[in-house]
C-alpha cells in the first residue's frame, strides 16, 4: 500500500531517460537489417562502437556470444564478433553426406551443459556426433591396461566426440536464433588496436580492422586462438614449450561402429582412437616429427597397415593380468571381479580424409586478463590434444567469464574494470593450470621410452585400474566436472 | 573506563608519532593499502575540544550553523582530508581501494532491497530505471556509477569540490554513466531546495558528519514518503575498535595526523533510532565481512564491524505516530 504512490513514478520518467534511450538507439551498431556487413548506422563521431568485441569466431568465440546473448542479464550488450572466416557466413546444418572432418573433440558432460544452457546443442543432436561409453587405455609394454566405464560414474556415457565445424555450426545457429540481441559477425580481422589511456579518458579500446574500418569496444574479447594478435597486442606474454612431438590426426572407416574411445601409448607418444559416429573413428596419433613427415606423405594401404599395427598387433603383446596386478590386488584389498576384461580395438578398413600433421606444444598465457581485455580459449592456453581437453577448457573459461560478467553487470559494474576481469582470471587460473600440469606431467611420462618408466605407469593404469574412488576421480576429472583428481 | 583511558592515550601516542612531512607526502610506502583493512572509511579527527582547548573547534561551530531547522552536516577536518586525496579516487589500488572491493557487495544489498521495495525485476540488467536516486557524500563517485548503470536517475552530492570534479570528469567517460548530475553542497542544502528522491543514499559518510541526527533528518526529508534511504558505516563495537586500531598503526604511515574517534562510530542500535526520528523505519541490515585471504567482502549477518541499513521514509501521518513514540524514549544519543 505504502508502495502505491510509487508506482506512477514508472509511467512518468523522466525525459532525460527517453532522451538517453534515444542517444543509445541511434549509436547503436548492431541492427538486424544490416545483417552480416559491419558497416551499417554510424554515431556521430563516425566511428562502430559496442560493449564487447569478441575477437575470433572459432568455438570459444561463437560460444561467448552464445552465452552473452542468452543470460537475462547480459543480453542487452552490444556484442560483435569479428572473423572473417567464410564459414560464419553459413545458414542451417552441414551436409551429412560429407565424410568426417579430422578435426573433432571430446566435449565433456560440462560442455555439453553449457550447449544446453545456450540452446546449442540440440543442433549438434541434429548432426553427426558419436557418445561413448566406454574407454580403454592401455601400454604397449603389455603391463598393464584400464579399462573405464561409464556405469562406474554412473552414467550413461563418458563423452561425445563432434567434428569442429559441427560444434561451430552448432554454436553459429544458437546465435543466429537470439532474438533482440544486437549481434553482429564483421566479416573482417583484427589488424592492430589502441587501448584507452589516461590521456583521452575513454573507456574504449579502438580496433583497427584489415578492411580498413575501426571498431570501439569497452572490452576485447581475444578468442583468436594459440598464434592471438589480441594476446600479442595487449602485450601479454606467455609461457611454455614445443614438445620434439608432431600429432598426426585423419578419419578412418571400420565395418561397423565404434562405441569406445581408445588410447595406446607406443613408445615415441600415445593414439588415440575416437569414435565420431556412422562406421568411422578420428585418429590422433603423437610421434617423432620426422615419422609425421612420413606418415604423412605414406601410401594409404600402408598408412592403415601402419595404424593397425600401432592400435593392436605391432610393438608387444596384450596386456593381462599378471603378477603386478596380483601384487596390486594384494595391496588394494581389491577383487579381480572388479576389474574389466581388455579388448582388442575395431581394425581399420581404410584412410577417409587427408592426413593432416601438427607439431605439439603447450603455451599458457601469464595473464588472461588486463585492464579492457580478457583472453578465452586457446588465446590464453594450448595444450596437446593428448587427453582431449583443449576445447574444454576453452569452453570452462567461457562460462566463468559469461558468469563474471553477468555478475558484473547486476551491481552496475563497468565490464571493463579490471577488478572484475581478474576475477575471471582467478577462477580459470585455478581451473587450468592443474590441467595443464597434469597434461604436463602425462606428456613427460609417456613420451619417454624407458623401462623403469614403463613399470611405474603401467602401475598407474592398473592403480586407476583397481582401485575404484581414484578411478572414479580420475573419469570425473576428465569430464570435466571435478576440479582436481586426487584430493577429494 | 579503562578502555577509554587507552583510547586516550593511544591518541597522543599516535600523534607524537607523526611527522610533518608525512603531510606532504601521504603515501610513502606503496604497499600500505593491502596492508591496512579499511582506512579510507575511518574518520579521523585532530583534535578533540577536551585535549586541545586553544583550538577553536570548528566541529561545533559547522554544527551550529543551522539553516531552515537544517543543522549544517560539515565537519571542515574530515572535509579537507577527503580533499588531500581526492586524486586517488579512482585508483583501484589508492587509499579508496577498500571502497571500490567493498562496492559489488554493497551494491548487490542496494539492488536486492530496492528491487523488493520497488517491485522491480531483479534479473532486469537496469532494475532502477527511471528511480530518481540520490547519493549523499558521492566522492569520486565509485556508487554513483553503478547506481546509473543499473538504470536510476542519479545525483551524487559531496562537500568537497575537488571530488565532485573527479566525479564528473571519470563518470564522463562512460556514456552509461555521463548523465549523472554532481553538485557540490550538502544535503541541508538541498532540503533548502526542498528536493525529493525515491531513495537516498548515503555510504560510509555518517561517521565523518558533525552530528549523526541532524545528518539522518537531512537525509530523511529528502525522500519522498515510502521512499528508500539506505546508510552504510562501521559499528562501534570492540571488534570494529581492534580493526580501527590495526589499520590506524598501518595508517601512521600515510595520513597527516589524528587518529580515530571510535567513541563517534555510531551502533546498529542507534542508527535505527536516530532514523526512526527522521521518519525512517529500519526494514533490513546486514553486515559486511572482509575475508583478508581472498580480499573480498561478502554479506553476512555479523553487523559488528561494517554494516548497512536500510529503511523506509514512513508516509506524514505514520511519522507523526513514530515520532512521537520515539521522542518518549529514553535520549540515546549523548
Ligand atoms: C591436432 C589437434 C587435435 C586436437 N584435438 C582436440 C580434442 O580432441 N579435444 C579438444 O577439446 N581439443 C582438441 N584440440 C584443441 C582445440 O582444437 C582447440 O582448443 C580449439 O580449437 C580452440 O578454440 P578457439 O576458439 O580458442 O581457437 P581457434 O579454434 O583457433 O579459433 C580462432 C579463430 O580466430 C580467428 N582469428 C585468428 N586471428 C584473428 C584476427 N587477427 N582477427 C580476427 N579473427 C582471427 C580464426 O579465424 C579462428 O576462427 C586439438 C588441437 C589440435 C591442434
Ligand atoms: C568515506 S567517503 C565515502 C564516499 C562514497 N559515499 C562511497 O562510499 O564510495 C566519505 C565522503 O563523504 C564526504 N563528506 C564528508 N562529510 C560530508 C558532509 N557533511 N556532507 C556531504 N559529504 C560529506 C567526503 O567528502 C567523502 O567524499
Amino acid at each position: 500500500m505504502r508502495y502505491a504512490t510509487l508506482m506512477w513514478r514508472r509511467s512518468g520518467l523522466p525525459e532525460l531517460f527517453f532522451a538517453q534511450q534515444r542517444a543509445l538507439h541511434s549509436s547503436r551498431i548492431l541492427s538486424s537489417e544490416e545483417g552480416l556487413k559491419c558497416d551499417g548506422a554510424k554515431i556521430e563521431k563516425n566511428q562502430e562502437e559496442c560493449d564487447v568485441a569478441i575477437v575470433g569466431g572459432g568455438m570459444v568465440g561463437l560460444a561467448l556470444a552464445s552465452s552473452l546473448s542468452s543470460m537475462p542479464l547480459t543480453k542487452h550488450l552490444r556484442v560483435a564478433v569479428i572473423d572473417d572466416s567464410p564459414f560464419l557466413a553459413s545458414k542451417g546444418y552441414l551436409k551429412r553426406d560429407q565424410m568426417p572432418d579430422s578435426r573433432v573433440s571430446t566435449v565433456t558432460p560440462a560442455t555439453i551443459n553449457l550447449f544446453k544452457e545456450i540452446g546449442a546443442w540440440e543442433h549438434v543432436l541434429h548432426q553427426r556426433h558419436a557418445f561413448f561409453d566406454q574407454m580403454q587405455v592401455w601400454d604397449y609394454t603389455g603391463l598393464g591396461y584400464t579399462r573405464y566405464n561409464a556405469r562406474d560414474v554412473g552414467r550413461e556415457y563418458l563423452g561425445c566426440v563432434v567434428e569442429n565445424k559441427v560444434l561451430c555450426n552448432s554454436l553459429l545457429l544458437s546465435l543466429q536464433k537470439k532474438e533482440g540481441f544486437e549481434n553482429k559477425i564483421c566479416p573482417t580481422r583484427l589488424a592492430s588496436m589502441t587501448l584507452p589511456s589516461e590521456v583521452n579518458h575513454s573507456k574504449f579500446a579502438k580496433l583497427n580492422l584489415t578492411d580498413g574500418g575501426t571498431l570501439h569496444a569497452k572490452l576485447v574479447v581475444g578468442a583468436d586462438g594459440s598464434k592471438s594478435r589480441v594476446r600479442e597486442a595487449a602485450g601479454i606474454k606467455t609461457t611454455g614449450w614445443n614438445y620434439p612431438q608432431s600429432a598426426i590426426i585423419c578419419t578412418v572407416e571400420h565395418s561397423s561402429q565404434n562405441h569406445c574411445a581408445w588410447q595406446r601409448f607406443l613408445p615415441a607418444g600415445p593414439i588415440a582412437l575416437l569414435p565420431i559416429g556412422d562406421n568411422y573413428s578420428n585418429i590422433v596419433w603423437t610421434m617423432s616429427p620426422d615419422q609425421a613427415t612420413q606418415h604423412k606423405s605414406m601410401d594409404k594401404d600402408k598408412f592403415v597397415n601402419s595404424v593397425n599395427h600401432a592400435l593392436n598387433n605391432g610393438y608387444g603383446p596384450h596386456p593381462e593380468s599378471s603378477s603386478l596386478s596380483n601384487l596390486l590386488d594384494s595391496i588394494t584389498g581389491t577383487a579381480m571381479s572388479t576389474k574389466e576384461k581388455f579388448e582388442v580395438p575395431p581394425r581399420v578398413l581404410g584412410v577417409v580424409s587427408n592426413i593432416m600433421a601438427f607439431p605439439l606444444g603447450l603455451k599458457h598465457a601469464n595473464n588472461y586478463a588486463v585492464k579492457n581485455i580478457v583472453l578465452v580459449g586457446d588465446a590464453a592456453h594450448t595444450v596437446h590434444p593428448l587427453a582431449g581437453q583443449g576445447v574444454n577448457l576453452g569452453f570452462g573459461d567461457v562460462s566463468d567469464l559469461a558468469r563474471v560478467l553477468a555478475e558484473g553487470v547486476s551491481v552496475g559494474a563497468d565490464i571493463s574494470q579490471l577488478t572484475l576481469l581478474k576475477k575471471y582470471e582467478r577462477q580459470r587460473k585455478t581451473a587450468n593450470i592443474p590441467m595443464m600440469a597434469v597434461l604436463d606431467g602425462f606428456q613427460r611420462v609417456y613420451s619417454v621410452d624407458f623401462w623403469p618408466l614403463n613399470i611405474l605407469r603401467a602401475t598407474g593404469f592398473h592403480a586407476a585400474q583397481y582401485i575404484p574412488p581414484l578411478k572414479k576421480n580420475i573419469i570425473s576429472y576428465a569430464m570435466g566436472d571435478q576440479k582436481f583428481p586426487l584430493f577429494s | 573506563m579503562a578502555m577509554r583511558s587507552f583510547l586516550r592515550s593511544r591518541r597522543s601516542l599516535s600523534r607524537s608519532l607523526l611527522q610533518p612531512d608525512l603531510l606532504r607526502n601521504p603515501n610513502p610506502n606503496p604497499n600500505y593499502v593491502s596492508r591496512s583493512l579499511i582506512p579510507a572509511l575511518l574518520p579521523l579527527r585532530s583534535y578533540s575540544p577536551a585535549s586541545d582547548p586553544t583550538t577553536k573547534n570548528p566541529i561545533r561551530d559547522a554544527a551550529t550553523d543551522e539553516i531552515n531547522g537544517f543543522k549544517s552536516s560539515l565537519n571542515p577536518i574530515e572535509v579537507a582530508k577527503f580533499a588531500a586525496i581526492a586524486e586517488t579516487w579512482w585508483d583501484p589500488e589508492g587509499p579508496f581501494k577498500p571502497l571500490h572491493l567493498m562496492n559489488p557487495t554493497r551494491v548487490s544489498f542496494i539492488r536486492s532491497t530496492l528491487c523488493r521495495h520497488f517491485r522491480r525485476d531483479p534479473y532486469s540488467p537496469r532494475p532502477f530505471e527511471g528511480l530518481k536516486i540520490l547519493d549523499v557524500g558521492c566522492g569520486g563517485g565509485i556508487l554513483s556509477e553503478p547506481l546509473a548503470r543499473l538504470g536510476a536517475v542519479v545525483t551524487g552530492i559531496d562537500a568537497v569540490e575537488k571530488n565532485i570534479n573527479i566525479a564528473r570528469i571519470h563518470a564522463a567517460s562512460d556514456p552509461s554513466t555521463s548523465s549523472i548530475d554532481y553538485t557540490c553542497m550538502t544535503a541541508e542544502d538541498l532540503v533548502r531546495e526542498n528536493q525529493k528522491f525515491d531513495a537516498v543514499i548515503s555510504l560510509e559518510v555518517i561517521e565523518h558528519v558533525a552530528e549523526p541526527l541532524d545528518f539522518c533528518k537531512s537525509l530523511g526529508a529528502l525522500a519522498v514518503p515510502g521512499g528508500a534511504v539506505v546508510i552504510s558505516t562501521i559499528n562501534r563495537t570492540m571488534r570494529a575498535y581492534a580493526t580501527t586500531i590495526v589499520a590506524a598503526e598501518y595508517i601512521l604511515n600515510w595520513l597527516p595526523k589524528g587518529t580515530h574517534e571510535w567513541s563517534k562510530f555510531v551502533t546498529p542500535e542507534e542508527l535505527t533510532l536516530i532514523l526512526q526520528r527522521a521518519s525512517v523505519s529500519v526494514q533490513e541490515m546486514a553486515g559486511f565481512v572482509y575475508n583478508p585471504l581472498t580480499g573480498n567482502w561478502s554479506l553476512s549477518d555479523d553487523i559488528s564491524v561494517n554494516y548497512i541499513a536500510f529503511g523506509i521514509k514512513e508516509s506524514s501521518s505514520d511519522s507523526e505516530k513514530t515520532r512521537t513514540v520515539a521522542e518518549q524514549k529514553t535520549d540515546f544519543v549523548s
